[in-house]
C-alpha cells in the first residue's frame, strides 16, 4: 500500500519535473506563437504552403536570423547593441569601397571589412567595459556615428549615396556564391543565407549550452558581481559578445553587397530593433541571464512568416508593424507567465 | 591541528581602532564561533582571515607559518573559503551551473572542448547529498531554492573545491528557526568532513549548538575566550547580551521581572 502510493507520488513528481523543464525552455512561447501564425496563414493565404513560398519565407527569416543569433547571445549576456543595424551597412560599404578604390580582388575588400567590422564590435565592448556607461547609451552613440559615417564617406568617395558596382571585378562570382547564391534542392530554390543562419544557430547553441564561455555568458547576464567573485572574466566576455554581433554584421553585410553588387549607404537604420524583437520574442530576457539561440531563430521565423504571409494573403501590408508589435507583447507576456509558473512550481 | 591562529591581532582604519589584540584559533574538525554585537569587529576579523584586509599589528599563522594574506585569491589558494552574508549566486542559472561557475570541468580537445555536463550534474548532486541535502533536481534555477538551501550549496561548493578553512558570515541571520537549524546541520557536516569552521554570529543559542570554541568580541577587543567545556549556554548568553549592562538596563526599565 505504502510502496504503491510512493510509486505514484514518485511518478507524479517525475511528470511535474519534466513538465517544468519543458515550461522553462526559453523558446516555448515563440514556438507556440510560430505554430499559430503558420496555421493562420496556411488557412488565409492561397499558396502559402507551396514550396516556393516557404522558401521565400525562409529567406526573409534568414536575413533577420543571422543577426538575431549574436544579438540574442549579447542580450543573454545582459547588454544591447543599437548599432547592429547600421553596422551591417558599414560592413558592406567598407568591403565594396576597399575593392573598388584599390581595384583589387573583391576578397581583399571582404577581408578588410571583416577586420574593420570586428574592430567596431571590440570598440563597443571596450567603451562599455571601460566607461561602465549603460550599453543603451554607448551603442546609441556608435549607432549615430556609424549612420553619419556611412553617408558621409560614401558621398565623399563616390559622390552619391550609393557605391559603384563591383559586379565586373575579379573574385565577384566566387564571393557571390559564398554570400548570396541560390541553391536548388529537389526543385526548390534555397538561398545560401539559410545555411549560414542554421550554422550560426547550431554554433551559438553549442557555445551557450555546452561550453565554459556559455556558462560565463549566462552568469555575466544573470549576476555580473557574483560571476566576478568566482573568477569569471566579465569584461572579456562582454567584449567577445560585441565582436560576435560584429561577425554577424559582416556576414549580413557581405550578403547585402553581393546580392545587389551596389550598397545604399542609408540602409540598415531600424533593423537593430528588429533583431532585438526577434531575440525577445524568442524568449531572451531583456535584463539578461536567460534565453536561447534557437528561440531567436523562431523569432526571426515569425518575422519572416508574418512579413511574407501578409503579402501572400493579399492583406494590406501597412498592418505588418501592428502585428509585429502585438506579437512582441504577447510573446513577452507569455514568456513572463511561463517563467513565473516554472519557478513557482517547486 | 591548528589551521589558523591569530595572536594579538590589531587593525586600524585611520584613527579608528577596529580590532585590538584579538586572538583566535581554528582547528581542523572544530567550529570556532565568533560572537559579538554589531560593530564589535566581527567583519574586520573575517576580512583579515579572508585576505580582504591586512592586519597592522600581531601575528597571523596558517598551519603554524607566520603570514600575511594579500588578496582573497591568495586566501582561496591557501584553502580558506568564505561564504559571505549577501551570498553571491546567479539566480536564473541551474544549481549545477552555479556550483561549478568559474571552475568548470571540461573534456574533449580543440573546438570540441566542452563542459563535462554529466560529471557536473552528478557531482553537484553527490556533493550536496554528502552534506545531507537531497536536491531532487539539480537543473532547477538556484533562485528557486530557499535561503538556507543556498547557504548549503555554498558550503558544499567550498568543501568540494578543497577548502580547509570555512568562514561563514552570519549564515543564519536572515533565516527562520527551521532554516537556521538546517544550515547549522550542514555546518556540523562540514566540520565532520575535517574542515576548520569559523562561524560568525550574534546568536549565542546557534553558536552553542555547534561550537567548540567561543570568542566574544566587544568594541574591537576580546572580552571572552572559552572552550565548550568551560562555559554553559547561560553564561555565554549572559556575556553576549552585555552582562552587567543588561542588568543596569533592566533596573532602569523598572525591574519588572524582579517584582
Amino acid at each position: 500500500m505504502n510502496a504503491a502510493t510512493d510509486g505514484i507520488r514518485e511518478e507524479r513528481f517525475l511528470q511535474s519535473a519534466s513538465a517544468r523543464r519543458l515550461l522553462s525552455r526559453p523558446e516555448l512561447g515563440s514556438v507556440v506563437g510560430a505554430v499559430a501564425v503558420f496555421v493562420v496563414f496556411a488557412l488565409a493565404a492561397d499558396g502559402f504552403l507551396r514550396a516556393s513560398s516557404l522558401s521565400t519565407v525562409l529567406y526573409a527569416s534568414s536575413t533577420i536570423g543571422i543577426m538575431a543569433v549574436p544579438v540574442a547571445l549579447l542580450m543573454i549576456g545582459g547588454e544591447f547593441d543599437l548599432s547592429a543595424g547600421v553596422l551591417v551597412t558599414s560592413s558592406a560599404l567598407i568591403s565594396s569601397m576597399t575593392s573598388y578604390q584599390l581595384t583589387a580582388n573583391v576578397w581583399v575588400g571582404v577581408g578588410v571589412s571583416l577586420l574593420a567590422t570586428l574592430a567596431v564590435g571590440a570598440f563597443n565592448g571596450f567603451l562599455l567595459t571601460r566607461t561602465r556607461l549603460p550599453s543603451f547609451i554607448v551603442t546609441l552613440g556608435t549607432f549615430l556615428m556609424l549612420t553619419g559615417m556611412n553617408l558621409g564617406f560614401t558621398k565623399l568617395i563616390d559622390g552619391t549615396v550609393s557605391t559603384k558596382t563591383i559586379a565586373d571585378m575579379e573574385g565577384f562570382p566566387a564571393a557571390h556564391a559564398v554570400f548570396a547564391s541560390t541553391l536548388t534542392v529537389g526543385g526548390v530554390d534555397v538561398k545560401v543565407t539559410i545555411l549560414w543562419w542554421l550554422a550560426l544557430v547550431a554554433v551559438a547553441s553549442w557555445i551557450l549550452l555546452r561550453t565554459r564561455a556559455g556558462n560565463w555568458i549566462l552568469a555575466v547576464g544573470g549576476n555580473a558581481d557574483a560571476a566576478r567573485a568566482v573568477g569569471v572574466p566579465v569584461a572579456r566576455t562582454r567584449v567577445a559578445l560585441y565582436m560576435g554581433v560584429a561577425l554577424g554584421a559582416w556576414i549580413s553585410g557581405q550578403h547585402l553587397l553581393f546580392s545587389y553588387d551596389v550598397v545604399q549607404s542609408g540602409e540598415g537604420v531600424g533593423n537593430e530593433l528588429i533583431y532585438i524583437i526577434a531575440a525577445v520574442i524568442g524568449g531572451c530576457l531583456i535584463t539578461g541571464g536567460h534565453g536561447s539561440a534557437v528561440g531567436s531563430a523562431v523569432g526571426a521565423l515569425l518575422f519572416g512568416m508574418t512579413s511574407k504571409g501578409i503579402v501572400f494573403a493579399e492583406w494590406n501590408p501597412d498592418w505588418f508593424k501592428f502585428f509585429l508589435g502585438a506579437m512582441l507583447l504577447l510573446a513577452t507576456l507569455l514568456n513572463h507567465w511561463v517563467r513565473k509558473r516554472a519557478e513557482a512550481a517547486k | 591541528m591548528t589551521l589558523v591562529e591569530l595572536t594579538g591581532v590589531s587593525k586600524h582604519y585611520g584613527s579608528v581602532r577596529a580590532l585590538d589584540g584579538v586572538s583566535l584559533e581554528v582547528h581542523a574538525g572544530e567550529i570556532t564561533c565568533v560572537l559579538g554585537d554589531n560593530g564589535a569587529g566581527k567583519s574586520t576579523l573575517i576580512k583579515i582571515i579572508a585576505g580582504l584586509h591586512q592586519h597592522d599589528g600581531g601575528v597571523l599563522r596558517l598551519d603554524g607559518e607566520e603570514t600575511r594574506l594579500s588578496s582573497p585569491r591568495e586566501a582561496l589558494d591557501r584553502g580558506i573559503a568564505t561564504v559571505h552574508q549577501d551570498l553571491a549566486v546567479v539566480p536564473l542559472m541551474p544549481v549545477w551551473r552555479n556550483f561549478f561557475l568559474g571552475s568548470e570541468p571540461r573534456k574533449g580537445a580543440g573546438p570540441f572542448k566542452r563542459l563535462d555536463v554529466d560529471f557536473m550534474r552528478r557531482t553537484t548532486r553527490a556533493e550536496l547529498l554528502r552534506l545531507g541535502i537531497d536536491l531532487r533536481d539539480v537543473d532547477q534555477p538556484i533562485g528557486t531554492l530557499s535561503g538556507g538551501e543556498r547557504q548549503c550549496v555554498a558550503i558544499a561548493r567550498a568543501v568540494y573545491f578543497g577548502a580547509k578553512v570555512l568562514i561563514l558570515d552570519e549564515p543564519t541571520a536572515a533565516l527562520g528557526v527551521k532554516q537556521s537549524g538546517m544550515v547549522l546541520k550542514y555546518v556540523a557536516a562540514a566540520r565532520d568532513e575535517g574542515l576548520g569552521v569559523v562561524l560568525i554570529t550574534h546568536n549565542p543559542h546557534h553558536a552553542y549548538l555547534v561550537g567548540d570554541r567561543f570568542v566574544l568580541l566587544k568594541r574591537g577587543t576580546t572580552v571572552g575566550h572559552h572552550t565548550r567545556d568551560r562555559i554553559t549556554l547561560e553564561e555565554l548568553t549572559h556575556q553576549m547580551a552585555g552582562g552587567s549592562e543588561l542588568e543596569a538596563l533592566s533596573h532602569e526599565l523598572g525591574g519588572r521581572d524582579r517584582g
